[in-house]
């Protein structure tokens, strides 16, 4: 596989970008501004897209530059975009009732970091690749799948929510360009295609929540019980 | 056998054009009727005539027996569903809105028919996040504060819960290409191939992730929460879709994979973690059912407690096991659907979804009450119906399993919940009369000819369980991996 043997360049910056990803999703944690999450998520794709870019000329898998340009075109400006204009009809800045303060919500999400990377380096151990690129994509992937998990259960605002599962979707776009990038290409490209649609339904589906609950934050969603 | 795939795969799509087109509420019903017959007819005679799996596209598609006898049991609550929707959704006098919900209806059968065609598990994810996408507008399609909390709980409960198996298929992708290399087409067979020499960690993580990802889409206990909400908020013909035609689709994937852990003889792990799932439904769904005041809720949790059985005679395994379970599936689809019809005209007489306030229920339906009733007795598996013999089958699979624990636990399960489910019942149709008159109308014969329509079937496969479809479970039950 390519991440085995990988030239010590082309490592340092996949690690260099799979960190800088991990950092971005701390960031969100950190926030309670709302804005402040979809920024994060916008360079955290973007970044993204750089990594499927290098991955492609490393590893000679040319269609990798089309999902590149995919990822940069629905995950990074599409998927921002659409969630600016959720923000801006909702007009709400902020989540208001903090579950979790941020500065407890980033030690939960480096408690989640640790025990990604316990998993990670037990995996790596067990399958005999312990090359350090192998282990980091597999501990930024699970990290940013218990950090989108962290963030849909202590933040309740719709955004937030929405926010939270593109999290866990790209800590799987993420690790599985550097782990598997021969992927089939068309497989790759519908989940994008499946993303945009997901995100177009929660916008009209916030809209419906807006005018015929009143609010958008799931703390008021208690009718349903028992 | 093109001609019935194609017939199943375009009629919904027709149906959902027709919607469109001539935006007349009238002509999407009846549209949308007729491509569920059409669908109907061309899905029975399938299972049966398939030898050996098909491909079509260049190997992403696959029609195999167990994928047919999934494509057979939505499209039977599929007809059954378009029939009681005429009735029922004409009662909210809203015929521009009529023409939205029978596109969404119709999507939503296409997505679940396409899903067991996926040959790829990439693109059955994708099939089953489709589903999701479309159902949670019908869901939500009342507009009422209740019915947006529970399709918004809906989307997101299930959306997180199968990016779970995302990462599994991703996991397993990725084990597979240290066996194959880099690049290869990654089919259900192909893994069962390479299972046996994929690293056994990567493999039951894998599995574990899906078996939870797909999991909450089933409904499977403790990932179940959004079930009762969704089922119980929507209208009645898609609780039915969403009951009989949506978890089964979601379980045919666990067991394809579970088929391709078997393959490697990695112990008993899977199957005890789906056992120890079906046992935790079964036994969530016995409490809240006990416990119950919502009608649709009450029905909600026993589908909870289906998908339980459902996953525990899948995971106790062997022929018994998976021919038991295969049969209860269309069993539960025929019978949820009769409950959750009868549970739709009660609601809509009585203007009330509170048991409390539901009685003497013979008074106001003397014959669909009676269907109603029925199918209750049924629901619990009591005999002569289908639904006894499937779970007296999957208990039988159980005793003779590694897992006898579950078994016995299921026994005693399933007796509470015949005293409960039952009880609830009784006061429904026994109880003291309440003080005011239902005024409420509902859907007439429309209404009432589903319910003949599921409780028949459902009494002759309680009565005889055809030979035909023995051989056929059997055949599946090989396919999928289980010695004879």
């Amino acid at each position: 596989m390519l991440a085995v043997h990988l030239d010590p360049l082309a490592a340092s910056l996949f690690s260099l970008i799979a960190i800088a990803s991990m950092l971005l999703s701390f960031v969100m944690l950190g926030s309670r501004w709302l804005k402040d999450y979809m920024y994060a998520f916008g360079v955290q794709s973007w970044l993204i897209a750089l990594l499927s870019a290098l991955v492609g000329y490393y590893g000679h898998y040319p269609e990798l530059y089309l999902v590149a340009i995919f990822t940069l075109l629905f995950r990074g400006l599409l998927l921002p975009y659409l969630v600016m204009r959720i923000l801006q009809r909702l007009r709400v800045e902020r989540e208001l009732h903090l579950i979790l303060r941020p500065s407890a919500s980033l030690v939960a999400g480096a408690a989640c970091a640790l025990f990604a990377l316990l998993v990670a380096s037990r995996v790596g151990a067990a399958i005999g690749l312990t090359q350090n690129i192998v282990v980091l994509a597999l501990m930024v992937m699970l990290t940013m799948k218990l950090v989108g998990f962290l963030m849909l259960s202590v933040r309740h605002e719709a955004v937030s929510q929405i926010l939270g599962l593109l999290l866990l979707e790209n800590g799987i776009f993420l690790g599985s360009q550097i782990l598997i990038p021969g992927m089939p290409l068309l497989i790759e490209l519908v989940i994008l295609f499946d993303l945009l649609v997901a995100v177009a339904c929660f916008g009209v589906l916030v809209r419906y929540l807006m005018t015929h609950v009143g609010s958008t934050s799931s703390l008021d969603l208690k009718r349903l019980v028992g | 056998m093109t001609f019935e795939l194609c017939v199943i795969v375009i009629a919904p799509l027709v149906a959902i054009l027709a919607a469109g087109v001539p935006p007349r509420s009238r002509v999407a019903e009846y549209v949308n009727l007729l491509a569920s017959l059409a669908v109907l007819l061309a899905a029975l005679p399938l299972p049966f005539r398939i030898r050996s799996p098909l491909f079509y596209w260049g190997g992403y598609v696959i029609v195999d027996q167990l994928g047919a006898w999934g494509m057979l049991c939505t499209a039977v609550v599929y007809f059954l569903a378009s029939i009681y929707a005429v009735g029922y959704m004409r009662l909210m006098d809203r015929p521009k809105r009529l023409v939205n919900f029978y596109a969404l209806f119709a999507a939503f059968a296409w997505t679940m028919l396409v899903a067991p065609l996926m040959n790829n598990p990439g693109v059955f994810w994708i099939a089953i996040e489709l589903t999701t996408l479309v159902s949670t507008f019908l869901v939500g399609f009342e507009r009422e504060a209740e019915s947006m909390e529970a399709a918004w709980k809906y989307i997101i409960v299930v959306s997180a819960g199968i990016s779970l198996a995302l990462l599994g298929t991703v996991l397993l992708y990725w084990g597979g290409s240290l066996v194959l290399g880099p690049t290869y087409d990654m089919t259900w067979q192909v893994l069962r191939d390479v299972a046996p020499r994929m690293n056994p960690v990567l493999l039951k993580l894998g599995f574990l992730l899906v078996l939870v990802g797909y999991g909450t889409k089933v409904g499977l206990a403790p990932m179940h929460t959004w079930l009762p909400d969704a089922h119980s908020e929507g209208p009645a013909p898609v609780s039915a879709m969403l009951s009989g035609a949506l978890l089964n689709t979601a379980m045919l994937g666990i067991v394809r994979y579970l088929a391709v852990t078997d393959a490697a003889g990695i112990g008993l792990l899977p199957r005890t973690a789906l056992v120890v799932l079906g046992i935790l439904s079964v036994f969530v769904g016995a409490l809240f059912i006990v416990r119950q005041e919502g009608v649709k809720r009450l029905m909600a949790y026993s589908s909870v407690e289906h998908m339980g059985i459902l996953a525990l005679g899948f995971g106790f395994g062997g022929v018994l096991g998976v021919a038991g379970a295969l049969y209860h599936m269309l069993n539960h689809s025929l019978n949820k659907s009769l409950m959750f019809f009868g549970a739709g005209n009660v609601m809509r007489r009585y203007g009330t979804k509170e048991m409390p306030d539901i009685r003497r229920v013979l008074s106001e339906f003397p014959v669909s009450g009676l269907l109603w009733l029925a199918g209750a007795v049924a629901i619990t598996g009591a005999p002569p119906f289908g639904t006894f013999l499937g779970e007296f089958s999957i208990l039988r699979a159980g005793f003779g399993s590694p897992n006898v624990w579950a078994a016995l636990i299921m026994l005693v399960l399933l007796i509470v919940i015949f005293i409960g489910f039952l009880n609830h019942f009784r006061a429904m149709y026994f109880g003291r009369k309440p003080e005011t008159l239902p005024a409420g109308r509902w859907g007439g014969g429309w209404c009432a000819v589903p319910m003949w329509l599921a409780l028949v079937p459902l009494l002759v496969l309680g009565l005889w369980w055809p030979e035909r479809l023995l051989t056929l479970f059997t055949a599946i039950a090989h396919g999928l991996g289980v010695p004879s």
